[in-house]
């Protein structure tokens, strides 16, 4: 797994930031079958996402498994400034997480 | 069979209890725990309830919902959600005839603006409603998306 798990782009617009996150994940619905075997793949999905900026959160997503594979989420808040970081980590069901910052340009 | 499903569960639940005891679980993120009765809801207004905590919604001509009319692959959908409200505390996607009606929810910090965008998974041709919540109150739009090929299953 040397490939990076997040992939964040923030970006200022007047007062505005965006935020646009790119994750690596399979999202698995526990719904698909294996086509060799028949049994049913094991539900793998994202299901706490939070975004920090300067240690308070400026958002708090619950996912299930409807969300995409490798999944996107995008956006806004204000009151950042140029050079401020922010910060996007996530939790999945079978206890993996990972996170990842990015300066706000 | 019934036993040994009995003892997964048991075996999960320690593991859990451990973890928790190690204060490898922070108070923090058991404060925003995933809401898994949301989460199994298989209605919408099940589903409403159990993420948003109400079930009194508004239809309301204040919610953009940005989503193809007809999407050629269920298995992405690009959906975005933007609102003028002021004081939006939470947005929830649901699609009605999904499995699971909840796709997502989105609680948002007091500097968040009303707006996000992901890409969800859609079974089959389906309403897709937003729900927005503001100043304590529920408002929803929604938007018939037609999907060609399923993307939920094998």
């Amino acid at each position: 797994m040397a490939k990076k798990k997040i992939r964040i782009r923030a970006k200022m617009k007047g007062e505005v930031t965006e935020v646009k996150a790119l994750m690596s994940h399979p999202m698995e619905t526990g719904l698909r079958k294996n086509k060799k075997t028949g049994e049913k793949i094991p539900a793998h999905f994202i299901q706490d996402i939070t975004c920090e900026h300067k240690g308070a959160r400026v958002l708090v997503a619950h996912w299930g498994v409807a969300i995409s594979k490798n999944p996107y989420l995008a956006f806004k808040f204000t009151g950042a400034a140029k050079g401020d970081t922010i910060k996007v980590s996530w939790n999945d069901n079978k206890g993996e997480s990972a996170s990842a910052e990015a300066k706000i340009g | 069979m019934k036993r040994r499903s009995f003892l997964k569960g048991t075996i999960a639940s320690s593991i859990l209890g451990v973890a928790a005891g190690a204060g490898l679980l922070t108070p923090q993120s058991v404060l925003a725990a995933w809401p898994k009765a949301a989460f199994e809801a298989k209605t919408i207004d099940d589903g409403i309830q159990a993420a948003l905590g109400a079930s009194d919604v508004t239809e309301s001509g204040d919610i953009n919902i940005k989503a193809p009319d007809i999407a050629e692959n269920g298995a992405v959908v690009p959906v975005t959600i933007s609102t003028g409200m002021s004081g939006v505390e939470s947005i929830a996607i649901f699609i009605e005839k999904n499995p699971v009606p909840l796709a997502s929810s989105y609680d948002l910090g007091p500097n968040t603006e009303g707006f996000i965008s992901c890409r969800v998974k859609m079974g089959k041709t389906s309403d897709l409603i937003a729900v927005v919540k503001s100043e304590g109150k529920l408002y929803s739009a929604k938007k018939m998306i037609k999907v060609t090929i399923g993307g939920c299953g094998g």
